[in-house]
């Protein structure tokens, strides 16, 4: 498993560091700062990182581009009336859907539900997940065992499916009802990364010398552990972002996501793909918006990958 | 061999029924009544509702519910849809089409994505590199409904190359379009995987050693990196071919496949519950499967793997 070398370097960075900048006479940086050091100079980081910054932006006030209501059909200026490309930011510039709806203001306001599941699910099954891989790695035994077992049966399950069948239950499907599911199945994967990387930093001499101090088992976890084990999940959580928006344009596509009132690429695209010949426009815009925002988090968390584990490239 | 292979099957047991259960729960214990649904909007009526719910065994508690199910199951009976068919009799009827469609783009991305791999690896940072990095990281973002419009409307309506939609899954020249489509995301993974592994593997002492020793290119690179460097991919590809048959359900639906994930997509849309979980059920049990091959392979790639 690649998982084993990564969690190993990880673990032998800090170490090296602070040897290192002890010798030099100017101040040490901790692994966070000094990834962050890295980062910007990075221009794939700086690119994605201003592209997910124009998108929160986009999600929390939709308003501040476009003025029309993505809702409002007008019949007069249903399919048939073309995108006109010089008409930049107003309602025709991406040309209307079948009901007569602004696609632009559609892909402007479908941002919201991406945005809101993306990084919802990423931390839901970043807290549960982490939270058990960590009980798991620190106090081993047969917790250890009851929570790795649970976890191998969730990976039983691919993600896909098992959110077919948890969405399949709900009559009226939000935001949430998605976001629920996505957590449901996601959580075991960071609690594999975070107990694998816990196991490892547990053995450290700086953990032997707290417990020596008489540090509680409360004050070792959150203080020692946690920070010097978390950069593995930060890693795996950035890149799964994007995958967590695919996953919810791909069920809103199939019809098993998200539902009308709620605006979504996903549902935008499904709804455009039986007029692809006539009205290819009204599929390209929200498939476009949606690849670019799940390229935008790959790119982000192969950046930052790159930063907090130089090994793994 | 016969003791580790005993001994992964024995490990499979707990996990088969865990996730069986999983599903089983997700499916009864979550909100909504099923038999009061066949009423629609209208008043159920109490006595219909009584002798039906008897009738199917929802009145029994819902261990017992989950051990007739598991019973059935394991005789490989997987529920019966609204029509009174029977869903096995449906999946029979649909797997051989995403058998081949999935086998057919698995194959795709083993060769493709290992062939990417092995020349960006050992072309490390020059254009092929480049590009390759950059080709797999679009395939990565673009979601497979997408993408599968994308390849549709090009190759299938534009350059006519081939048909946009398979009429008949027997031609495999039909199926080369929905396998590409679905293969390609896996296939990028294939690709970055193989190519870090072999960057990783090519400073190994043994590659220098075969080097040393006057060993022609080609088998320092087939019989020693290449197969070394095979482990993350093969661990990937395990949990992929099952994953591929469920991940046919956006493909088989945009290029009107008729196999499981078209069968499964019509079961969603005509909210056959029985059917959905039916079909998932018999999914989850292929990747398990699948899952179990991969590691017997792992003894063959690696033979210091022996878990005993």
């Amino acid at each position: 498993m690649p998982d084993l070398t990564e969690k190993k370097t990880t673990a032998e960075i800090p170490e090296q560091r602070t040897a290192t900048a002890a010798a030099k006479p100017e101040k040490p940086r901790s692994l966070g700062s000094d990834a962050w050091h890295d980062l910007r100079r990075k221009p794939i980081f700086v690119i994605s990182a201003l592209l997910i910054l124009l998108l929160i932006v986009i999600a929390i006030a939709p308003g501040l581009f476009t003025s029309v209501d993505p809702r409002a059909g007008d019949l007069r200026n249903h399919y048939l009336t073309k995108p006109n490309y010089s008409h930049l930011f107003q309602p025709d510039w991406f040309g209307y859907d079948l009901q007569g709806r602004s696609i632009y203001a559609r892909v402007v306001y479908g941002a919201r539900a991406s945005v809101v599941v993306g990084i919802c699910v990423t931390l839901g099954v970043t807290i549960l997940g982490g939270i058990a891989g960590m009980v798991a790695g620190y106090f081993g035994g047969w917790v250890d065992t009851i929570i790795s077992r649970v976890t191998d049966i969730f990976f039983g399950i691919p993600l896909l499916l098992g959110a077919l069948v948890i969405l399949n239950a709900f009559t009226s499907r939000t935001v949430w009802s998605v976001v629920f599911a996505l957590v449901a199945l996601g959580w075991t994967q960071m609690t594999r990364v975070m107990r694998g990387s816990v196991i490892t930093v547990k053995q450290a001499d700086f953990v032997t010398a707290a417990k020596a101090l008489g540090a509680g088992t409360g004050r070792i976890m959150f203080k020692h552990i946690l920070p010097n084990a978390i950069a593995p999940v930060i890693v795996v959580a950035t890149i799964a972002l994007g995958g967590y928006i695919a996953t919810e344009a791909t069920l809103s596509f199939l019809g098993i996501g998200l539902q009308d009132p709620t605006i979504s690429w996903g549902i935008d695209i499904n709804s455009a793909q039986k007029v692809i010949r006539t009205a290819p426009f009204a599929l390209f815009f929200p498939a476009g918006m949606l690849s670019l925002t799940v390229l935008a988090f790959i790119m982000l968390g192969d950046a930052v990958r790159d930063a907090l584990d130089p090994k793994l490239r | 061999m016969g003791r580790f292979v005993a001994r992964r099957l024995l490990q499979m047991i707990p996990v088969f029924f865990g996730t069986t259960a999983l599903i089983f729960f997700m499916v009864h214990a979550l909100p909504g009544d099923p038999v009061a649904a066949m009423w629609g909007d209208k008043a159920p009526d109490p006595v219909q509702v009584a002798a039906l719910k008897h009738q199917m065994g929802f009145d029994k508690p819902l261990i017992q519910q989950y051990l007739d199910y598991m019973g059935k199951l394991l005789t490989g009976d997987f529920g019966t849809g609204l029509d009174q068919r029977p869903v096995i009799d449906k999946i029979t009827e649909a797997l051989p089409v995403t058998i081949r469609l999935a086998l057919f783009a698995f194959a795709i991305e083993i060769v493709l994505g290992v062939a990417i791999g092995l020349f960006a690896g050992l072309r490390r940072g020059k254009a092929f590199d480049k590009g390759a990095l950059v080709v797999t990281l679009l395939l990565i973002s673009i979601p497979v409904p997408v993408l599968g419009f994308i390849f549709q409307t090009v190759f299938g309506q534009n350059l006519k190359w081939v048909t946009p939609t398979v009429q008949n899954s027997e031609d495999i020249t039909q199926l080369v379009l929905p396998a590409v489509v679905l293969g390609s995301l896996s296939l990028a993974y294939v690709a970055r995987l193989t190519r870090t592994s072999i960057a990783e593997n090519i400073k190994a002492d043994y590659v220098r050693t075969a080097v040393a020793k006057g060993l022609p290119r080609r088998k320092v690179i087939g019989t020693h990196l290449l197969r070394n460097s095979m482990i993350p991919v093969v661990t990937f590809l395990g949990t992929d071919l099952g994953a591929l048959m469920g991940g046919a359900i956006v493909t088989e639906g945009i290029f009107n496949v008729t196999g499981v994930g078209n069968a499964l997509f019509k079961a969603i849309n005509m909210k056959e519950g029985a059917t959905v979980s039916g079909f998932v059920a018999f999914l989850v049990l292929v990747y398990l499967a699948a899952g179990l091959i991969v590691d017997l392979l792992y003894a063959v790639l690696d033979p210091r793997i022996r878990y005993a």
